[in-house]
């Protein structure tokens, strides 16, 4: 058997090559499809949402915009609405929210605090408890759609507790006192986030809510009993 | 562990402090998710003190970096013998050795002792990146390539020195190089989670579901050739098959990561069919193994290490079972949209894990423990059997109670309160959710102490067989 195979289906140069096409095809395709994948989820800009323009990863900027998940008939499933919905599912880019007070926030401080939060967010490990995107650990929620959470809306608990009178202080006030604020059994701990931190943090949580996630969590928020109703 | 070494080839030695480190990181994941696993049930255990999230880190960095050490270990322990010669870079390869566990315990002293750092670029570079699965610092990332690259040098060198390539080392280097390359991915910085975890994807994914597979795959086919004396035509004839099916599936199966994190929608389809394909090579695996079993013990074979070969029946089985069929359940994107997140990548993971690494890198020590101590035949001894009852139940207990848990999840927070918080805790009080977690506790204790008797075997299994053996030859003296 060694040097003479009986047919092409025992030959070990007839695998081999094969293995090796095989991959080559297989990776090949992959690079070309990261080299799309990377032009749709690079980061959008400040020009992007004057011209009304949607992108998965839209620019920080959108903090300065009211946030919402709804369906989108033509696609199936939710997607994010920023600044108001024109009854097609598609953004506006109109409606402002003030966030900390402001919505003039310009593109380069809204980044400074997104990259303040996306580090932070590394810096305390918050993905061996929590998920984000969906991925991470499963001992805490999902934070993919945290700032459309109704818990942290007007009529959701959270609010109260933390005596804040905006969705963002009250993030911001229990991510830097989380054991002081319990809620459950199982408590955050207290990892030592400092103010500018916390507001570094919720501006990425509010940032995250608004990537298109192709319809990731379903029904978030939308089942009655579990949600408040604006 | 092992008293004499004198018949290894140097780059055996070495293969054996790679294992013993790797024993040891194996405990070490063990209790850190013992840990875990009681925080689950009674939260307020080292609360504030050793938190969820680092028992947890520490219980997935060190099952990593402890199959990576079995894996270098192994590949150590049989290069000489697939290429006649020994290692070119013994020296090197020492110093390599060292650095590299000084390194590991001085990211494992900083997770536990210091924990989190502040928001900034240094905490990434000295304490965590905070990324899941490859949590090690910086500095820890480029010290871990500076000693791959040795290890990969050492490995061409010696292959190119022998002028001999065997099927099995001609797929370890091709697939060592990969392993090695994709760990860059994961060493850099974006603000832009969806890029983040897009190449960080390439690390988890392309190592886990394609490299290390292929890994195993020569690493099993070694043991059949050895355990067996299976014939090398026809075990490389079926590495190359699976090199093909593997990659084949595993590298745009990447696809079933991209379903929800930002990227196109065009994920879903290539995401579902490769990934659907990717429990195939698996059975292949699984049919040929039990196939060559058969077919050799026909011959009046007897198999060279009963301990080795069971662990790499327990490796067949896991692997189709954890990574085939416990990942083609919930790898649909219109199941995942709702199982993503909650406990189903746990159960699947625990399996997966254990079943198509764990398992096949144990029987990888007791091939070093014959090899070092000369056994022509070893048989299984009493602790073996015992260990390899309560490892593999264990885990398998563990796996299914997270499954029944994971369903819970899945119906109540995802289908009935839609994924908010409340929903969350919701679905973390109801009863059968907190019964799943109750049975994966005890079963963790099971594999615990099975984890006790595998130690205390490797140690003393060798022993007991020369008296057996010496007793043998007594009797037949006389005779």
């Amino acid at each position: 058997m060694e040097n003479k195979p009986t047919s092409v289906w025992t030959s070990n140069r007839f695998w081999s090559r094969s293995a090796g096409w095989v991959t080559g095809v297989a990776a090949v395709l992959l690079i070309l499809l990261t080299f799309d994948t990377m032009a749709q989820i690079t980061m959008g800009t400040a020009e992007d949402v004057e011209n009304k323009v949607t992108k998965r990863v839209p620019s920080p900027i959108v903090i300065n915009y009211k946030i919402t998940y709804e369906m989108d008939q033509r696609r199936g499933h939710e997607v994010p609405i920023i600044g108001g919905n024109d009854g097609n599912g598609k953004s506006l880019f109109q409606e402002k929210e003030k966030f900390f007070g402001r919505d003039d926030w310009t593109e380069e401080e809204a980044m400074e605090l997104v990259n303040l939060g996306k580090l932070t967010v590394q810096a305390k490990n918050c993905m061996d408890c929590h998920t984000l995107l969906g991925n991470g650990a499963y001992y805490a929620p999902d934070l993919t759609k945290a700032w459309l959470d109704p818990a942290w809306g007007p009529e959701g608990p959270m609010q109260a507790m933390t005596g804040a009178s905006s969705k963002e202080e009250a993030m911001a006030t229990f991510l830097q006192n989380p054991d002081k604020y319990p809620t459950h059994e199982r408590m955050m701990p207290n990892l030592g986030i400092t103010a500018e931190e916390a507001k570094g943090v919720v501006a990425f949580l509010k940032h995250m809510s608004t990537i298109d996630t192709n319809g990731f969590p379903r029904n978030f928020g939308k089942i009655k009993g579990a949600v408040y109703v604006e | 562990m092992w008293s004499s070494n004198a018949r290894l080839y140097e780059s055996q030695k070495i293969a054996v402090k790679y294992f013993t480190v790797a024993v040891a990181l194996f405990g070490a994941q063990l209790l850190f998710g013992l840990i875990a696993a009681i925080q689950y049930l009674y939260p307020s255990f080292l609360f504030n003190t050793l938190d969820f999230s680092i028992a947890r880190m520490v219980h997935i960095n060190a099952l990593v970096v402890w199959l990576l050490y079995a894996m270098i270990g192994s590949v150590y322990w049989l290069m000489p013998e697939e290429t006649g010669i020994d290692v070119v870079g013994a020296k090197l390869a020492n110093l390599a050795f060292y650095v590299l566990t000084a390194a590991v315990a001085v990211v494992v002293v900083v997770y536990i002792f210091v924990q989190v750092g502040p928001g900034n670029e240094m905490t990434t570079w000295l304490i965590t990146e905070g990324r899941e699965y490859i949590e090690a610092p910086r500095w820890a990332d480029i010290g871990i390539v500076v000693v791959v690259l040795i290890f990969l040098g050492n490995v061409y060198a010696t292959v190119i020195k022998a002028q001999k390539r065997t099927g099995i080392m001609t797929v370890l280097m091709a697939d060592l190089l990969a392993l090695a390359g994709l760990y860059l991915c994961g060493m850099f910085y974006t603000s832009n989670i969806s890029v983040d975890q897009y190449w960080w994807w390439w690390v988890i994914h392309l190592w886990v579901e394609a490299t290390w597979e292929v890994f195993v795959a020569c690493v099993g086919g070694y043991m059949l050739m050895k355990t067996l004396g299976a014939n090398r035509q026809v075990v490389e004839m079926w590495l190359w098959i699976e090199v093909a099916m593997m990659f084949g599936s595993g590298i745009l199966g990447l696809g079933h990561h991209y379903f929800w994190i930002g990227t196109p929608e065009y994920w879903w389809e290539i995401g579902a069919l490769f990934s659907a394909l990717e429990p195939v090579p698996l059975v292949g695996l699984f049919v040929h193994v039990l196939y060559d079993w058969g077919k050799e013990r026909g011959k009046g074979n007897n198999i060279k290490n009963t301990p080795a070969f069971a662990w790499l029946t327990v490796e067949t089985f896991g692997n189709f079972l954890g990574a085939g069929v416990w990942g083609f359940m919930h790898t649909l994107p219109q199941i995942n949209l709702y199982t993503h997140g909650t406990q189903w990548p746990a159960a699947h993971g625990h399996l997966a894990f254990f079943g198509a690494y764990a398992a096949i890198l144990i029987g990888m020590f007791y091939m070093a423990v014959q090899g070092k101590h000369g056994i022509k035949e070893m048989r299984m001894s009493t602790a073996t059997k015992w260990s390899i009852s309560l490892i593999t139940g264990g885990v398998l207990i563990m796996t299914v109670s997270l499954t029944l848990s994971a369903y819970v999840q899945t119906m109540v927070e995802r289908g009935q309160f839609g994924a908010t918080w409340e929903g969350y805790f919701i679905s973390q009080a109801q009863v059968w959710f907190v019964q799943g977690l109750g049975w994966r506790l005890a079963a963790g204790l099971a594999v615990f102490v099975g984890f006790v008797l595998l130690v205390y075997d490797l140690i003393t299994i060798a022993k007991k067989q020369k008296a057996v053996a010496a007793e043998a030859e007594a009797e037949a003296v006389p005779a």
